[in-house]
């Protein structure tokens, strides 16, 4: 993976340490800006590479609120998160976040085409223009996500399922070795449904860590190895799906 | 024909043809992102505190191009540094910031007696502008769309999804700041052609009609510089012609467009969703 000449963030472009876990919290703790109580309180979880790893939880159990931390959207009041050996928030090139639809401003006047083109950007850093590599990308995974025919239409068009697939698109084009992916499914159509679950399916054949908070337990039986297990903030168990053959925690996951 | 090329025999034609050229294009590029960031009051707020600097300039002799940038940059600077602080909102701050200066420039003005020796300023004068202000002019307009150019793919990016952008390290408060800077150097070559209480329109209106008609960025801009630059040659040709105030006959056409670009929407716009 090409480094860019004029990084947006030298800090997060770190490079990542060799044999490092995708994803690792120590005792993390995090709280809103100006909040009283922690959202997250005393986290520990080693997320291994090429795991497909489920954070469960009712809304405000704090899985959203992790995947922020660990991207860096939200500081720290405790604890340490490191992603590929990284501290939170670096090491960005090689971990794709998925946001919720509602951060976007679908009103701007912008194709969906070149709103996946902005998941490359993180290659090419300031100055530098899309090259004619990082357009086949974008091709194939809008190809993949099945929105060719959007390709050229502007985003406010799009109904909810189409939307996420763009931003799914947006993340894959990305590249990157782990996806973190905040509620993928949330209020998408059966169809939008069943292609993330085959992509998701196909990134984890490909030996891509992906991570997936979801308030939604009736996927996990479908899709994923290990299943973590959010409360009030605080984790509760991580329990190996009941779809797939037990594995062995430590293996896959470790708490 | 004559009255479209005998004017143009004029060094003064020339030039406030020149200046509506390049104005027009400045602030309709950058009056694009002002539309689409909601970013309009701000442009208002930084053209209105620009009369303080101006009034300031003036008694001290000293540049009124100079004067005028000292305060937009200073303006620009508080609401960047207001942004960053949530004691208020955002439009209250900026709301009580530039109707305090605007009221400090009008007292300083009538205190000095001297209101009429910059009213052009105020309302602009298309027809007055000098050599040396169209080489500040394109000064400033090269910077503003050199920079815009430069920096195109993150500006976009911090506009349309600014948590994404802080997720591969792109500061959307440093662009934001760096519109804001931006937004200050505009308005110093708007505040030449259509005066301070007009400038914003200048920012706003071509922007805000071309954004009925298309739904590219790219394109939104073009027709944005195409309004805003007849809207100045009409303007220019009225002025001289009709002798009417020049920068209220722009922003009038400004104006007309948007309305025609709102009834052609009406007409012909596809439904769409969300």
């Amino acid at each position: 993976m090409k480094h860019p000449r004029f990084p947006y963030s030298r800090i997060r472009h770190g490079t990542p340490g060799p044999e490092a876990p995708a994803l690792e919290c120590r005792e993390v703790s995090v709280r809103y800006p100006r909040a009283e109580h922690c959202a997250v309180v005393a986290v520990s979880l080693k997320i291994l590479s090429g795991s497909r790893v489920a954070l469960i939880g009712a809304n405000g159990s704090g899985k959203s609120t992790l995947l922020k931390a660990a991207v860096g959207l939200l500081p720290l009041c405790g604890g340490a998160i490191h992603l590929h050996g990284s501290k939170a928030g670096g090491c960005c090139h090689r971990v794709a976040y998925l946001a919720q639809r509602g951060e976007l401003d679908w009103r701007f006047p912008m194709t969906v085409r070149r709103l996946v083109l902005t998941g490359r950007y993180v290659h090419l850093g300031w100055f530098a223009r899309p090259h004619r590599r990082d357009h086949e990308i974008v091709q194939k995974v809008i190809d993949l996500l099945q929105i060719h025919d959007l390709a050229d239409r502007r985003i406010n068009e799009l109904s909810g399922g189409q939307q996420q697939r763009t931003l799914l698109a947006r993340a894959m084009a990305q590249e990157a070795d782990m996806l973190l992916l905040d509620e993928p499914l949330n209020a998408v159509d059966a169809q939008t449904r069943q292609i993330v679950r085959d992509v998701l399916r196909t990134l984890s054949q490909a030996g891509k860590t992906i991570v997936v908070a979801t308030h939604d337990a009736h996927d996990i039986e479908v899709d994923f190895d290990s299943v973590v297990q959010l409360s009030g903030g605080r984790l509760i168990n991580d329990l190996p799906s009941a779809s797939t053959p037990p594995i062995v925690a430590d293996q896959r996951i470790s708490v | 024909m004559t009255w479209l090329t005998d004017p143009l025999s004029f060094h003064f034609m020339r030039t406030g043809l020149l200046a509506a050229i390049l104005v027009g294009a400045t602030c309709a590029i950058l009056g694009s992102y002002v539309v689409l960031r909601r970013m309009a009051f701000i442009g208002d707020a930084i053209a209105h505190t620009t009369l303080p600097g101006l009034v300031i300039a003036y008694l001290y002799g000293i540049s009124l191009f100079g004067g005028a940038l000292a305060a937009a940059l200073a303006t620009a600077a508080g609401i960047g540094w207001l942004s960053a602080r949530d004691t208020v909102r955002e439009d209250t701050a900026i709301g009580v910031l530039f109707t305090g200066m605007f009221a400090v420039g009008i007292l300083i003005s009538v205190k000095a007696k001297s209101f009429l020796d910059f009213s052009h300023m105020l309302f602009g004068d298309i027809l007055g502008v000098t050599p040396m202000a169209l080489i500040l002019i394109a000064i400033f307009a090269f910077l503003v769309l050199g920079t815009l150019a430069l920096f195109h793919k993150e500006m976009e990016l911090t506009s349309v999804d600014p948590t994404y952008a802080a997720v591969i390290g792109l500061r959307a408060d440093w662009m934001r700041n760096l519109l804001l800077v931006l937004l200050a150097l505009a308005v110093v070559t708007g505040i030449q052609v259509v005066g301070v209480i007009l400038t914003s329109a200048l920012l706003v209106t071509p922007a805000a009609a071309a954004s009925l008609l298309t739904s590219k960025l790219s394109r939104m801009m073009l027709l944005a510089t195409i309004i805003a630059i007849s809207s100045g040659v009409i303007g220019l040709y009225a002025s001289f012609h009709f002798d009417v105030a020049g920068g209220a006959a722009i922003v009038i056409t400004c104006t007309v467009w948007f309305a025609v670009a709102l009834a052609a929407r009406n007409l012909f716009r596809r439904p769409t969703r969300h």
